[in-house]
Protein backbone atom coordinates (compact mmCIF):
# COMPACT_ATOMS: atom_id res chain seq x y z
CA UNK A 1 0.00 0.00 0.00
CA UNK A 2 1.51 3.33 -0.61
CA UNK A 3 2.03 5.54 2.10
CA UNK A 4 -0.98 8.72 2.20
CA UNK A 5 1.28 11.35 1.31
CA UNK A 6 -0.05 15.06 3.21
CA UNK A 7 -2.12 17.50 1.03
CA UNK A 8 -2.14 20.88 0.90
CA UNK A 9 -5.23 23.02 -0.34
CA UNK A 10 -4.16 26.25 -0.77
CA UNK A 11 -7.32 28.89 -1.25
CA UNK A 12 -8.07 31.57 -3.34
CA UNK A 13 -10.87 34.16 -4.99
CA UNK A 14 -10.63 36.84 -6.83
CA UNK A 15 -8.33 39.53 -5.51
CA UNK A 16 -6.09 36.38 -3.80
CA UNK A 17 -2.13 37.50 -4.79
CA UNK A 18 0.17 34.98 -2.59
CA UNK A 19 -0.76 31.93 -4.14
CA UNK A 20 1.93 30.89 -6.57
CA UNK A 21 4.59 31.90 -3.94
CA UNK A 22 3.22 29.88 -1.12
CA UNK A 23 3.02 27.24 -3.51
CA UNK A 24 6.38 26.85 -4.03
CA UNK A 25 6.96 27.25 -0.83
CA UNK A 26 5.05 24.44 0.04
CA UNK A 27 6.81 22.38 -2.76
CA UNK A 28 10.36 23.57 -1.74
CA UNK A 29 9.22 21.78 2.19
CA UNK A 30 8.44 18.85 0.76
CA UNK A 31 4.67 19.80 0.77
CA UNK A 32 2.08 18.21 -1.84
CA UNK A 33 0.09 21.73 -2.69
CA UNK A 34 -2.64 22.78 -5.16
CA UNK A 35 -4.60 25.77 -6.21
CA UNK A 36 -7.97 25.34 -5.86
CA UNK A 37 -10.78 28.22 -6.52
CA UNK A 38 -13.44 28.80 -3.14
CA UNK A 39 -15.66 28.46 -5.48
CA UNK A 40 -14.78 24.91 -6.85
CA UNK A 41 -13.83 23.78 -3.27
CA UNK A 42 -17.25 24.60 -2.34
CA UNK A 43 -19.09 23.06 -5.22
CA UNK A 44 -16.96 19.67 -5.10
CA UNK A 45 -16.91 19.67 -0.93
CA UNK A 46 -13.63 18.32 -1.06
CA UNK A 47 -11.96 19.91 1.82
CA UNK A 48 -11.57 16.77 4.31
CA UNK A 49 -9.61 15.29 1.46
CA UNK A 50 -7.12 17.95 2.14
CA UNK A 51 -4.96 17.50 5.33
CA UNK A 52 -3.56 21.41 5.25
CA UNK A 53 -5.75 24.54 4.41
CA UNK A 54 -3.94 27.77 3.30
CA UNK A 55 -5.60 31.13 2.90
CA UNK A 56 -3.19 33.29 1.15
CA UNK A 57 -2.47 36.92 1.29
CA UNK A 58 -3.97 39.46 -1.35
CA UNK A 59 -7.04 41.50 -1.53
CA UNK A 60 -9.65 39.14 -1.47
CA UNK A 61 -13.48 40.25 -2.96
CA UNK A 62 -11.28 43.79 -3.05
CA UNK A 63 -11.32 43.85 0.80
CA UNK A 64 -14.91 45.54 0.90
CA UNK A 65 -16.94 45.52 3.59
CA UNK A 66 -13.92 44.99 5.44
CA UNK A 67 -10.38 42.94 4.86
CA UNK A 68 -11.61 39.12 4.48
CA UNK A 69 -15.10 39.54 5.75
CA UNK A 70 -16.73 38.84 2.46
CA UNK A 71 -14.55 35.33 2.20
CA UNK A 72 -15.12 34.93 5.95
CA UNK A 73 -18.61 34.81 5.45
CA UNK A 74 -18.78 32.30 2.10
CA UNK A 75 -16.12 29.82 3.90
CA UNK A 76 -18.49 29.50 7.54
CA UNK A 77 -21.47 29.11 4.84
CA UNK A 78 -20.17 27.47 2.40
CA UNK A 79 -17.98 24.37 4.31
CA UNK A 80 -18.93 25.42 7.47
CA UNK A 81 -19.28 21.88 9.00
CA UNK A 82 -16.16 20.30 7.52
CA UNK A 83 -14.81 23.62 8.55
CA UNK A 84 -14.74 23.00 11.96
CA UNK A 85 -14.49 18.81 11.31
CA UNK A 86 -11.22 19.87 9.69
CA UNK A 87 -10.00 21.92 13.23
CA UNK A 88 -11.40 19.13 15.44
CA UNK A 89 -9.36 17.04 13.68
CA UNK A 90 -6.64 19.22 14.35
CA UNK A 91 -5.84 19.55 10.63
CA UNK A 92 -3.72 22.59 10.21
CA UNK A 93 -4.62 25.89 8.84
CA UNK A 94 -2.46 28.79 7.67
CA UNK A 95 -3.47 32.36 7.33
CA UNK A 96 -1.01 34.23 6.22
CA UNK A 97 -1.89 38.19 5.64
CA UNK A 98 -5.31 38.51 4.17
CA UNK A 99 -5.66 34.90 5.24
CA UNK A 100 -5.29 35.93 8.83
CA UNK A 101 -7.83 38.83 8.37
CA UNK A 102 -10.53 35.75 6.68
CA UNK A 103 -9.52 33.51 10.06
CA UNK A 104 -10.28 36.24 12.54
CA UNK A 105 -13.67 36.94 10.67
CA UNK A 106 -14.62 33.48 10.77
CA UNK A 107 -14.43 33.34 14.29
CA UNK A 108 -11.64 30.41 13.01
CA UNK A 109 -9.23 32.60 15.24
CA UNK A 110 -8.54 33.83 18.38
CA UNK A 111 -11.38 30.39 19.67
CA UNK A 112 -11.68 32.12 23.09
CA UNK A 113 -14.35 29.48 23.37
CA UNK A 114 -13.68 27.05 20.20
CA UNK A 115 -15.04 28.42 17.10
CA UNK A 116 -17.42 31.48 16.83
CA UNK A 117 -20.00 33.00 14.81
CA UNK A 118 -19.23 36.43 15.20
CA UNK A 119 -15.51 37.44 14.94
CA UNK A 120 -13.76 38.04 18.99
CA UNK A 121 -11.28 40.03 17.51
CA UNK A 122 -10.94 42.59 14.56
CA UNK A 123 -8.05 43.98 12.16
CA UNK A 124 -8.32 47.23 11.74
CA UNK A 125 -7.32 50.08 9.79
CA UNK A 126 -3.49 50.48 10.58
CA UNK A 127 -2.46 53.18 12.86
CA UNK A 128 -0.48 55.26 11.45
CA UNK A 129 -3.25 54.59 8.60
CA UNK A 130 -2.23 53.43 4.69
CA UNK A 131 -0.44 50.74 3.17
CA UNK A 132 2.45 49.59 5.07
CA UNK A 133 5.64 47.26 2.79
CA UNK A 134 8.17 46.75 4.90
CA UNK A 135 10.56 44.32 6.42
CA UNK A 136 10.08 43.65 10.92
CA UNK A 137 11.10 42.00 13.09
CA UNK A 138 9.22 39.17 14.82
CA UNK A 139 9.51 38.09 18.41
CA UNK A 140 8.41 34.19 18.70
CA UNK A 141 7.11 34.46 21.87
CA UNK A 142 5.01 30.47 21.15
CA UNK A 143 6.60 27.87 24.12
CA UNK A 144 5.91 24.70 21.83
CA UNK A 145 1.96 24.66 21.43
CA UNK A 146 2.26 25.79 17.36
CA UNK A 147 2.85 23.92 14.91
CA UNK A 148 4.25 26.24 12.70
CA UNK A 149 7.00 27.52 15.03
CA UNK A 150 8.07 23.79 16.16
CA UNK A 151 11.50 24.70 14.25
CA UNK A 152 11.74 28.13 15.45
CA UNK A 153 14.02 28.82 18.93
CA UNK A 154 12.23 30.37 22.00
CA UNK A 155 12.61 33.87 22.04
CA UNK A 156 14.55 34.17 18.62
CA UNK A 157 13.76 37.38 16.38
CA UNK A 158 12.19 36.42 12.42
CA UNK A 159 12.92 39.28 9.88
CA UNK A 160 9.69 39.06 7.83
CA UNK A 161 8.08 41.59 5.53
CA UNK A 162 4.17 42.75 5.96
CA UNK A 163 2.30 44.17 3.06
CA UNK A 164 -1.49 45.20 4.58
CA UNK A 165 -3.34 48.08 5.34
CA UNK A 166 -5.59 46.69 7.78
CA UNK A 167 -3.56 44.97 10.30
CA UNK A 168 -4.00 46.23 13.74
CA UNK A 169 -5.15 43.57 15.80
CA UNK A 170 -7.72 44.76 18.86
CA UNK A 171 -10.02 43.22 21.29
CA UNK A 172 -12.93 44.79 22.37
CA UNK A 173 -11.80 46.69 24.85
CA UNK A 174 -13.56 45.48 27.26
CA UNK A 175 -12.28 42.15 26.69
CA UNK A 176 -8.88 42.87 26.15
CA UNK A 177 -7.35 41.79 29.59
CA UNK A 178 -9.54 38.55 29.91
CA UNK A 179 -8.66 38.00 26.16
CA UNK A 180 -4.60 38.43 26.41
CA UNK A 181 -4.75 36.20 29.47
CA UNK A 182 -6.54 33.36 27.42
CA UNK A 183 -3.63 33.29 24.73
CA UNK A 184 -0.85 33.72 27.55
CA UNK A 185 -2.25 31.17 29.27
CA UNK A 186 -3.26 28.30 26.66
CA UNK A 187 0.26 29.57 24.35
CA UNK A 188 -1.87 30.76 21.41
CA UNK A 189 0.19 34.06 21.60
CA UNK A 190 2.92 33.56 18.51
CA UNK A 191 4.56 36.39 16.85
CA UNK A 192 4.88 40.11 18.23
CA UNK A 193 6.24 43.05 16.83
CA UNK A 194 9.79 43.96 18.11
CA UNK A 195 13.09 45.65 17.63
CA UNK A 196 15.90 44.28 15.72
CA UNK A 197 17.54 43.19 19.23
CA UNK A 198 14.22 41.44 20.30
CA UNK A 199 12.68 44.18 22.69
CA UNK A 200 8.95 44.71 22.07
CA UNK A 201 7.79 47.35 20.22
CA UNK A 202 5.64 48.72 22.46
CA UNK A 203 3.60 50.06 20.03
CA UNK A 204 5.92 52.36 18.71
CA UNK A 205 6.04 52.24 15.14
CA UNK A 206 7.78 51.34 12.93
CA UNK A 207 8.45 48.39 14.75
CA UNK A 208 5.09 47.92 15.23
CA UNK A 209 3.95 48.39 11.47
CA UNK A 210 0.11 49.38 12.55
CA UNK A 211 -0.67 49.71 16.36
CA UNK A 212 -1.62 46.25 16.91
CA UNK A 213 -2.72 45.52 20.59
CA UNK A 214 0.23 44.28 22.74
CA UNK A 215 2.42 44.11 19.74
CA UNK A 216 0.67 40.83 18.23
CA UNK A 217 1.37 39.98 14.69
CA UNK A 218 0.65 36.18 15.08
CA UNK A 219 -1.51 34.07 17.04
CA UNK A 220 -3.06 30.19 16.80
CA UNK A 221 -6.11 28.15 18.43
CA UNK A 222 -5.36 26.22 22.08
CA UNK A 223 -4.51 23.12 19.48
CA UNK A 224 -1.58 25.25 18.06
CA UNK A 225 -2.93 23.85 14.39
CA UNK A 226 -4.83 27.23 13.51
CA UNK A 227 -2.33 30.24 13.17
CA UNK A 228 -2.83 33.45 11.68
CA UNK A 229 -0.29 35.99 10.67
CA UNK A 230 -0.43 39.55 9.12
CA UNK A 231 4.05 39.18 7.91
CA UNK A 232 4.18 36.77 4.91
CA UNK A 233 6.83 34.20 5.59
CA UNK A 234 5.95 32.93 1.85
CA UNK A 235 8.16 36.15 0.69
CA UNK A 236 10.99 35.82 3.23
CA UNK A 237 11.87 32.16 2.15
CA UNK A 238 14.41 32.33 -0.24
CA UNK A 239 17.73 34.08 -0.05
CA UNK A 240 16.87 36.28 -3.32
CA UNK A 241 13.46 37.55 -1.59
CA UNK A 242 15.99 38.97 1.08
CA UNK A 243 16.95 42.27 0.96
CA UNK A 244 20.37 42.56 1.54
CA UNK A 245 20.88 39.01 -0.60
CA UNK A 246 23.51 41.29 -2.80
CA UNK A 247 25.28 42.09 -0.01
CA UNK A 248 25.53 39.04 2.56
CA UNK A 249 26.43 36.91 -0.87
CA UNK A 250 26.00 33.38 -0.17
CA UNK A 251 24.52 33.45 3.48
CA UNK A 252 21.78 33.01 4.64
CA UNK A 253 20.60 30.00 1.97
CA UNK A 254 17.28 31.20 3.27
CA UNK A 255 14.91 33.28 4.75
CA UNK A 256 13.41 33.07 8.44
CA UNK A 257 9.69 32.49 6.18
CA UNK A 258 11.39 28.98 5.73
CA UNK A 259 11.02 27.54 9.37
CA UNK A 260 7.28 28.49 9.33
CA UNK A 261 6.70 26.01 6.09
CA UNK A 262 9.30 23.50 7.86
CA UNK A 263 7.77 23.15 11.32
CA UNK A 264 4.09 22.43 9.57
CA UNK A 265 5.83 19.93 6.85
CA UNK A 266 7.20 18.12 10.04
CA UNK A 267 3.74 18.25 11.68
CA UNK A 268 2.29 16.87 8.46
CA UNK A 269 4.61 14.08 8.16
CA UNK A 270 4.01 12.56 11.61
CA UNK A 271 0.10 13.30 12.15
CA UNK A 272 -0.50 11.71 8.45
CA UNK B 1 -43.05 44.25 0.04
CA UNK B 2 -40.17 45.99 -0.96
CA UNK B 3 -38.26 48.06 2.03
CA UNK B 4 -35.69 50.65 1.72
CA UNK B 5 -32.95 50.42 4.71
CA UNK B 6 -29.98 52.80 4.90
CA UNK B 7 -27.38 50.82 7.37
CA UNK B 8 -24.55 53.23 9.21
CA UNK B 9 -21.43 50.65 10.37
CA UNK B 10 -19.37 53.11 12.00
CA UNK B 11 -16.31 52.21 15.05
CA UNK B 12 -17.19 51.95 18.64
CA UNK B 13 -16.20 54.85 20.53
CA UNK B 14 -12.80 54.45 22.64
CA UNK B 15 -11.57 52.91 18.99
CA UNK B 16 -8.98 54.82 17.91
CA UNK B 17 -9.79 56.08 14.01
CA UNK B 18 -6.92 56.56 11.98
CA UNK B 19 -8.99 57.84 8.75
CA UNK B 20 -10.92 60.01 10.84
CA UNK B 21 -8.00 61.88 13.05
CA UNK B 22 -6.13 61.97 9.14
CA UNK B 23 -9.06 63.64 7.75
CA UNK B 24 -9.28 66.21 11.08
CA UNK B 25 -5.67 66.85 10.53
CA UNK B 26 -6.69 67.84 6.53
CA UNK B 27 -9.93 69.74 7.08
CA UNK B 28 -7.93 72.07 9.94
CA UNK B 29 -4.68 72.66 8.05
CA UNK B 30 -7.35 73.49 5.03
CA UNK B 31 -8.64 76.54 8.06
CA UNK B 32 -12.09 74.70 9.62
CA UNK B 33 -12.33 74.66 13.03
CA UNK B 34 -12.67 70.90 13.39
CA UNK B 35 -12.92 69.20 16.71
CA UNK B 36 -12.62 65.62 15.47
CA UNK B 37 -13.78 63.66 12.34
CA UNK B 38 -15.29 59.98 12.61
CA UNK B 39 -15.82 57.96 9.60
CA UNK B 40 -18.55 55.58 8.73
CA UNK B 41 -19.82 53.33 6.13
CA UNK B 42 -23.40 53.54 4.74
CA UNK B 43 -24.83 51.05 3.53
CA UNK B 44 -28.31 51.79 1.40
CA UNK B 45 -29.85 47.82 0.62
CA UNK B 46 -33.24 47.51 -1.05
CA UNK B 47 -34.49 44.52 0.29
CA UNK B 48 -37.86 41.94 0.68
CA UNK B 49 -39.53 40.83 3.40
CA UNK B 50 -43.46 40.02 4.53
CA UNK B 51 -43.36 43.14 7.07
CA UNK B 52 -41.30 45.49 8.63
CA UNK B 53 -40.62 43.77 11.27
CA UNK B 54 -39.10 40.79 9.07
CA UNK B 55 -37.43 43.56 7.25
CA UNK B 56 -35.66 44.57 10.31
CA UNK B 57 -34.91 41.23 11.59
CA UNK B 58 -33.02 40.52 8.86
CA UNK B 59 -30.93 43.65 8.78
CA UNK B 60 -30.03 42.90 12.33
CA UNK B 61 -28.49 39.72 10.58
CA UNK B 62 -26.54 40.91 8.52
CA UNK B 63 -25.17 43.61 10.33
CA UNK B 64 -23.79 40.88 12.76
CA UNK B 65 -23.22 38.66 10.30
CA UNK B 66 -21.00 40.73 7.52
CA UNK B 67 -21.84 44.42 7.81
CA UNK B 68 -20.38 45.02 11.23
CA UNK B 69 -17.35 43.56 12.97
CA UNK B 70 -18.55 43.68 16.82
CA UNK B 71 -15.44 44.01 18.28
CA UNK B 72 -15.09 47.10 16.60
CA UNK B 73 -17.97 48.35 15.22
CA UNK B 74 -21.68 49.63 15.98
CA UNK B 75 -24.39 49.96 13.70
CA UNK B 76 -27.68 51.73 13.52
CA UNK B 77 -30.32 50.86 10.28
CA UNK B 78 -33.77 52.57 9.67
CA UNK B 79 -35.88 51.33 7.55
CA UNK B 80 -38.95 52.20 4.93
CA UNK B 81 -41.23 51.19 2.37
CA UNK B 82 -39.98 51.46 -1.14
CA UNK B 83 -41.81 53.09 -3.41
Amino acid sequence: MTPHKARACILRVGGTNCDAETKRACHKSGIEAEIVHSRELAKSQALLSYDFLIIPGGFSYGDYVRAGAIWAKELRAKLGKDLEKFVEDERPILGICNGFQVLIEAGLLPQIEGISVYPQAALGTNMPPGYNCRWIHLSHVGKGNCVFTKNVDANSVLKIPVAHSEGRFMFARRNEDKYIKKLLDEDQLVFRYCRRDGQYADGEYPFNPNGSFFDIAGICNSYGTVFGLMPHPERAYHRWQLPDWTETGLEPSYGDGKLIFDSVADYLEKRF
Amino acid sequence: MMYKARVEVGLRSGHSDPEGETTARSLIELGYCVKSVAVSKIYLIILEADSEEEAKTNLEDMCRRLLANPTKDHYTFQVETAK
